[in-house]
């Protein structure tokens, strides 16, 4: 373990101090995320309070809610649901995307064109109109949101997978592969995914912090996560009426969101160069 | 400008307008189209079934979906927006006014950020590598990777809460004088120029850095020539176009942004009336207001491309 540590850290696979403490903070939410049921101090719908929008002590280290609630119990449970989502959307997204890029790039002709033109025409529609339209139509309930946040971010890895993926084509592997007449599902399991997965992690990593924010974003307006559960952002509107008194249940909940965030990015600006990058 | 700069200009209208259609396609299909029947919600209580069917027949919502599109697009581009589902008043005229605040909005914010973020971002650029330059980029890193609401809220408990210099989340509809003008538009324009501004001031020091890289910019700095001199007179006048595309694709960025600090601040405009209006599902006007959004966000991102072209000196 000690020695395959060691020759992982000689091949390249070192992290900085940066990135060490961007995986920490990932790591620590996606432990909170798991294990939340068992480590919140009070259960999350229990007026515990007698006063609103209490302030921090040692009762409640976050203060309390708009009703008296504990303010940390309800963030740590509604990391499962920004975290849950999120995780959720961004992997149908980027696996849409990644395997319809790949498969554009390499048959290419028609359905390239075609598919590029509509992906794109979708991509510039601004992503939280999207999202108001498509809750306005149909509602909104958990499926609803990771479905219409896979959309949203679908053209996003297309793009990227797609560009990535028609370098690699014109490679003469690649060439050789096909003369043997191998099918356009070996072409891309075997010879084009093996050699983009590293930028496409890194770009996954990326647009999970999107889908955070925008997720955040719509339900802050309401829009999002229904009462009563609350992710991150419906926590800040259900205490947007304690802001005038600066009332930590605001601005702990933005915090979670921004630490999260900006976890991730540090995360993956300092991953090791061997990940980001094959071709090196 | 020459007949290749021409073809490629066309050619990007073209997909503007083909993009449109598309965009268009989903909007109406994603209201209108899927399930949940909106007959039924307007009814509430009263749908009956004798009510619902006389309804549907009155709203044409039994025609082909295919047709009932061409309608609603027909309608859009001749200036009939239909009529609102909550109020029974044309679409048009709930939108006008509110058109005009949210431009307002829009037109300050603008006037406020651009001269900030291009001057944080060109200095930035000038001074690579420097204390100045690494705060403005970690602030500007920052701004971008958390919600807009955050960026509102911490404005507010700053300047509000601690400082109080403004009013907190009210918004006035009587001005009569300059200073309640400035204290009611501050906070939303504040907020709004923060977003925005960290988006263009990345794209600015980008542009600017990468002109500074190129051999010309050394031969200058070979001859001896100072600084401000290399950046102002060399590297600035050939960055300009990335520069304006950068301007005009942040401001594509007051979309997403304006929809959060309206509802917010509570600020009589355009995006706080489709927010709304999602709560009510009234449909002709979130499907106004979307076409609305979609349009300008799609001439900002094409006037952006459009400078590029024109910017480029090989295409000349």
């Amino acid at each position: 373990m000690v020695r395959s540590f060691f020759s992982l850290r000689a091949a390249g696979y070192r992290f900085n101090l940066v990135g060490l403490i961007g995986f920490c903070l990932v790591a620590g939410w996606a432990i909170v995320a798991l294990s939340a049921p068992l480590i919140i101090p009070y259960p999350i719908g229990e007026i515990v309070d007698y006063d609103y929008f209490g302030p921090i002590s040692g009762q409640f280290w976050l203060g309390s809610d708009y009703l008296g609630r504990d303010i940390l119990s309800r963030i740590l449970m509604g990391a499962r649901y920004t975290v849950g989502i999120s995780l959720l959307a961004v992997m149908i997204s980027c696996s849409v995307g990644v395997t319809l890029g790949m498969t554009a790039a390499v048959i290419g002709g028609w359905l390239d064109t075609l598919l590029s033109r509509f992906l794109d025409a979708l991509n510039s529609i601004p992503s939280k109109l999207f999202g108001l339209v498509v809750v306005a139509g149909i509602g909104s309930s958990i499926p609803v949101l990771v479905c219409t946040l896979a959309v949203i971010y679908t053209p996003g890895a297309y793009r990227f997978a797609r560009a990535l993926s028609v370098n690699i084509n014109t490679m003469d592997f690649v060439t050789v592969s096909r003369a043997r007449g191998e099918g356009t599902f070996f072409l891309i399991r075997s010879e084009i995914l093996p050699n983009i997965i590293g930028p496409v992690l890194a770009d996954l990593g990326l647009r999970f912090v999107f889908i955070v924010l925008l997720l955040s974003g719509l339900s802050f307006l309401g829009l999002g996560v229904q009462p009563p559960n609350a992710d991150w952002g419906a926590l800040v509107r259900e205490n947007i009426g304690g802001l005038p008194f600066g009332a930590p249940a605001v601005m702990f909940p933005s915090i979670a969101i921004a630490s999260l965030t900006i976890g991730v990015n540090l995360l993956i600006d300092n991953l090791p160069q061997k990940i980001r990058d094959r071709s090196q | 400008m020459n007949r290749h700069v021409l073809n490629l200009v066309l050619a990007r209208l073209m997909i503007a307008v083909i993009t449109l259609l598309i965009v268009s396609f989903t909007v109406f299909a994603a209201t209108v189209l899927l399930p949940g029947d909106v007959v039924e919600v307007l009814l509430g209580q009263a749908a009956t079934p004798e009510a619902v069917a006389g309804l549907r027949a009155a709203m044409h919502l039994d025609d082909p979906a295919i047709w009932r599109f061409i309608q609603w697009l027909g309608g859009i581009f001749t200036g009939d927006f239909g009529i609102s589902y909550a109020n029974n008043m044309p679409v048009a005229d709930l939108i006008g006014p509110r058109l005009a605040n949210s431009l307002k909005l829009a037109g300050i914010t603008t006037l406020v950020s651009v001269p900030v973020a291009l001057t944080l971002g060109i200095t930035a650029a000038m001074w690579r590598g420097s204390w100045f330059d690494r705060s403005v980029t970690i602030l500007s890193i920052g701004i971008v990777s958390v919600p807009e609401f955050m960026v509102a809220t911490s404005a507010v408990l700053v300047f509000a809460v601690y400082l109080k210099w403004l009013p907190a989340l009210s918004f006035a509809n009587e001005i009569h004088t300059f200073g309640q003008l400035l204290r009611v538009y501050a906070m939303p324009v504040i907020t709004l120029s923060f977003v925005i501004s960290a988006q263009m001031i990345r794209m600015t020091r980008a542009a600017v850095i990468d002109t500074l890289n190129t051999p010309y910019v050394e031969m200058a700095l070979l001859k001896g020539a100072s600084r401000k001199r290399l950046v102002l007179k060399h590297a600035l006048p050939n960055a300009l176009g990335p520069i304006v595309n950068a301007v005009a694709l942040s401001l594509s960025y007051l979309l997403g942004g304006v929809i959060i600090v309206e509802t917010i601040f509570n600020y009589p405009g355009v995006a706080k009336l489709m927010v709304d209006a999602v709560s009510t599902r009234d449909l002709p006007l979130i499907q106004t207001c979307a076409m609305l959004f979609c349009i300008v966000y799609l001439f900002l991102i094409t006037t952006a491309d459009i400078i590029a072209i024109l910017s480029n000196p090989r295409l000349r």
